[in-house]
């Protein structure tokens, strides 16, 4: 495997770097990565996701999950923010989930025009 | 779907929404035989012989009713429209093997893609499974194993912000290397 000191280095450089919230349960982020999430650009919107954490320094669990059966509406974005109930993003986009990120993620604000119905999204 | 990165990623989602813990793939380009392979093996449970079959010939049979899967059926088709075919076999180690072979030359075989941006996305939203990719362009080879970067990282997650941005970076380069600048 290539530039495996690489990777000692950057363990070495990013030991105390992100800056966790002390005494606060951490957002979680999960996409749907089923063949139509993917096929609707489900990669390329995590990407934009991981991204916009990762430069505002924000800290969140993202996971995946496959089919939800809303097909129509992919990529979808569930957000959880800690005591709050869940969120679902339908058409979410690289720039949308920048903003998902932004907004929701870093200051709480629902984006409620981009948000799916609860009658819309799956039950638990 | 677009590029075989993305059925790759549709092919992990399978193996991990079936309860694998590690996942091989297999990337196999051979230009003088005119030929790339595709072969994901992983350690969940199998499919019944039943099961596979019908996966298999999903795509010419059942294209009606809606209760097949999506993801097989279509890799099978772009198999097919580039002169290969798809297969769903036991794999060795238990579990599941898909083999997708193609004709490398062939105008209708889907480009590579972002490999490194699906390598990335499976760390970082994965860290409690183990890939082992190892990616053979005539003869050469580039080989990505979430077991040796435990290794080096200790107590560190793989799904580390830092580290899945080195994933992406260092693997869309050395793949593009290995075939020689094609994506
Ligand atoms: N790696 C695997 N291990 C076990 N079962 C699998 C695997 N891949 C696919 N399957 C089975 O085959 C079915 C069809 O797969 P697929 O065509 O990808 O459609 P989908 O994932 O949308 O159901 C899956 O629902 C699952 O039951
Ligand atoms: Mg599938």
């Amino acid at each position: 495997m290539k530039s495996l000191e690489e990777l000692r280095e950057i363990k070495d450089r990013v030991k105390e770097d992100i800056r966790v919230r002390q005494g606060q349960d951490e957002a979680r982020i999960v996409v749907g990565m089923g063949t139509c999430g993917i096929a609707a650009g489900a990669r390329d919107a995590l990407e934009s996701i991981l991204d916009e954490l990762n430069k505002r320094r924000l800290k969140a669990v993202v996971t995946q999950t496959g089919c939800v059966g809303i097909c129509s509406r992919e990529p979808l974005v569930d957000v959880f923010m800690p005591g709050q109930p869940r969120v679902t993003y339908g058409e979410v986009s690289p720039s949308r989930a920048r903003q998902i990120v932004a907004q929701h993620v870093a200051n709480g604000n629902v984006i409620s025009e981009w948000a799916l119905n609860v009658s819309e999204s799956r039950e638990e | 779907m677009e590029e075989l990165a993305l059925h790759l990623l549709d092919l992990y989602e399978n193996s991990r929404a079936a309860g694998a813990r590690c996942i091989w793939v297999n990337i196999d380009e051979d230009t003088t035989e005119d030929r790339l392979t595709v072969m994901v093996d992983d350690d969940g449970p199998g499919m019944d012989e039943q099961m596979r079959a019908s996966v298999a010939d999903a795509f010419v049979t059942t294209r009606k009713t809606r209760r097949v899967g999506l993801g097989l059926p279509l890799l099978a088709q772009a198999c097919e429209q580039s002169d290969g075919y798809l297969k769903v076999t036991a794999a060795p180690r238990g579990g599941t093997r898909v083999v997708a072979v193609f004709q490398h030359s062939h105008v209708d075989r889907p480009p590579l893609g972002d490999m490194g941006g699906t390598l990335a996305i499976i760390v970082a939203t994965n860290p409690h499974l183990d890939l082992v990719y190892h990616h053979c362009y005539n003869g050469q080879e580039c080989v990505f194993d979430t077991r040796r970067m435990r290794e080096e990282l200790d107590d560190l997650p793989i799904n580390h912000p830092q580290v899945v941005k080195w994933v992406r970076d260092t693997y869309r380069t050395s793949i593009q290397d290995l075939r020689g600048g094609e994506i």
